[in-house]
């Protein structure tokens, strides 16, 4: 086997085989190493959904953009990646959070994206478990959700068979100078070196600003018709923009066999991936107090994954600023599973000299590392 | 014979004895499909004791009651092979 590669990419979560499998078809020679297996990080601890958010101008474009990636990569799909344009129900508990929805909507709609301003009666027809009183709501119909880690894992094998080159079991301990060394003392030499290593990344790239931020999941047993749509309160945007202790959020995703998923909660800088009793308990008593019908099923797994935060709530994506070679698709905290298309498609188009499809500035390391090495607060 | 109750098994009534654990009552009446499992493939007790999760039904609306742990009742309404 070839110990010299065009590309080397540190991590096969969602975002490293996504941006092998665009490479590989490039043309480009790939090979991937991750500790564990594809798809086995954070992207098996998140809840797949497919989602536009709207909290910035970048943010709307790179979610946008890559929601449509995923339209247009759905028929490929096998069954096991369980994709389901299963739409979002933002949910508005009172009078101000309906006017939240309704700019939602306008912004929405002034967009181009299809979005429906709900009532509190359409409300309780298109998610009749809700609980009454709740004032309103937005529904994205062209939302959808996916099983992440088979998708990662289909990638992967895509890639492969394509002429990539996988090593699992294995982490990548440093990358520069051309050359990845890996945790069972393979070297590869390769002109770029991708770090896609979800919260790991900074250990492999000191000074890249990502820190973890755990997640906690529930899953039900089968209740088929019990969901129709991803549901989200809106108050989940300001858990989301906390940047520091400890949140949950209402957030319910059906998944094709009938069971739910329920999310979700957000602690920053905490590493450890065992149950927290207390936050469990908070998410799953803001999860029945929107829908009550959630205590009449059993939870039959609980488990916790890190996303990779960064500050401005941007990932990385574009070459690091000071080490010649090294390059980074890491920090899509939340958004990893819906952004990990268009991710591949700026890597590649950064590596092929192609001109990107969207403007790749926004993403650039650089906005938070300076050339000379020290780390800026822009 | 026993003393016999009226359980409503898919819509139709099938008298069963009074005491028998839903069940027992179930495969006397010769079915042998409780559940359809997550790849759409038949189900049916297989320890009878509360452990294995494969005889569970639908009862009186409510899904995945095990039917190795239930006494029968007069006027039980029964589905089977729901999830």
């Amino acid at each position: 086997m070839s110990s010299s590669f065009d590309v080397v990419i540190a991590g096969a979560g969602i975002v490293g085989a996504a941006c092998a499998l665009e490479l590989t078809r490039s043309g480009l020679r790939v090979a991937v190493a991750d500790p564990a297996f594809p798809g086995a990080g954070a992207t098996a601890a998140g809840m797949g959904h497919l989602v536009v958010m709207q909290d910035s101008e970048p943010q709307f474009r790179l979610t946008a953009w890559s929601r449509q990636l995923w339209h247009e990569l759905a028929p490929e799909l096998p069954a096991e990646a369980e994709y389901l344009q299963c739409g979002t129900v933002w949910v508005a508990a009172d009078p101000e959070e309906l006017a939240a929805a309704r700019r939602l909507r306008d912004c929405a709609a002034a967009r181009g994206l299809l979005a429906e301003l709900l009532d509190a009666a359409e409300l309780a027809e298109v998610e009749p478990q809700l609980r009454p009183g709740l004032a309103g709501g937005v529904l994205i119909p062209e939302d959808a959700v996916v099983y992440a880690p088979a998708v990662a894992r289909w990638m992967m094998r895509r890639a492969v068979a394509l002429g990539a080159v996988l090593r699992q079991g294995a982490a990548v301990v440093s990358m520069g100078g051309g050359l990845a060394k890996l945790s069972d003392g393979t070297a590869w030499s390769a002109s770029a070196l991708l770090n896609a290593a979800g919260t790991d990344a900074a250990r492999l790239t000191p000074g890249l600003p990502v820190q973890p931020r755990k997640g906690h999941l529930v899953i039900t047993d089968r209740s088929p018709g019990f969901l129709r749509h991803q549901v989200v309160e809106l108050g989940y945007t300001k858990s989301v923009q906390a940047l520091t202790g400890e949140s949950v959020a209402f957030n319910v995703a059906p998944r094709p066999t009938g069971q739910v998923l329920i999310g979700s909660s957000r602690q920053s800088g905490v590493c450890s991936a065992e149950i927290d009793r207390p936050i469990l308990e908070a998410m799953l008593r803001r999860a029945c107090a929107y829908m009550p019908g959630l205590r009449q099923l059993s939870a039959i797994r609980a488990w916790t994954g890190l996303r990779a935060a960064t500050p401005d709530k941007l990932p990385l994506i574009g070459p690091h600023p000071q080490i010649k070679g090294v390059w980074v698709a890491a920090g899509h905290e939340g958004l990893g599973i819906t952004t990990a298309l268009g991710t591949a498609r700026l890597i590649a188009a950064h590596l092929t000299g192609r001109a990107p499809e969207i403007p790749a500035e926004p993403y650039l390391p650089s906005r938070h590392i300076d050339a000379d090495g020290a780390q800026s607060h822009g | 014979m026993g003393e016999k109750v009226r359980i409503i098994l898919n819509g139709r009534e099938c008298d069963v004895p009074a005491g028998a654990t839903l069940a027992s009552a179930l495969l006397a009446l010769g079915l042998t499909h409780f559940r359809t499992s997550v790849h759409g493939e038949p189900r049916a007790p297989l320890c009878g004791m509360g452990v294995c999760q494969e005889c569970r039904l639908t009862v009186d609306g409510r899904m995945h009651v095990r039917a190795c742990l239930l006494l029968c009742r007069d006027g039980m309404r029964v589905e089977t092979g729901t999830v």
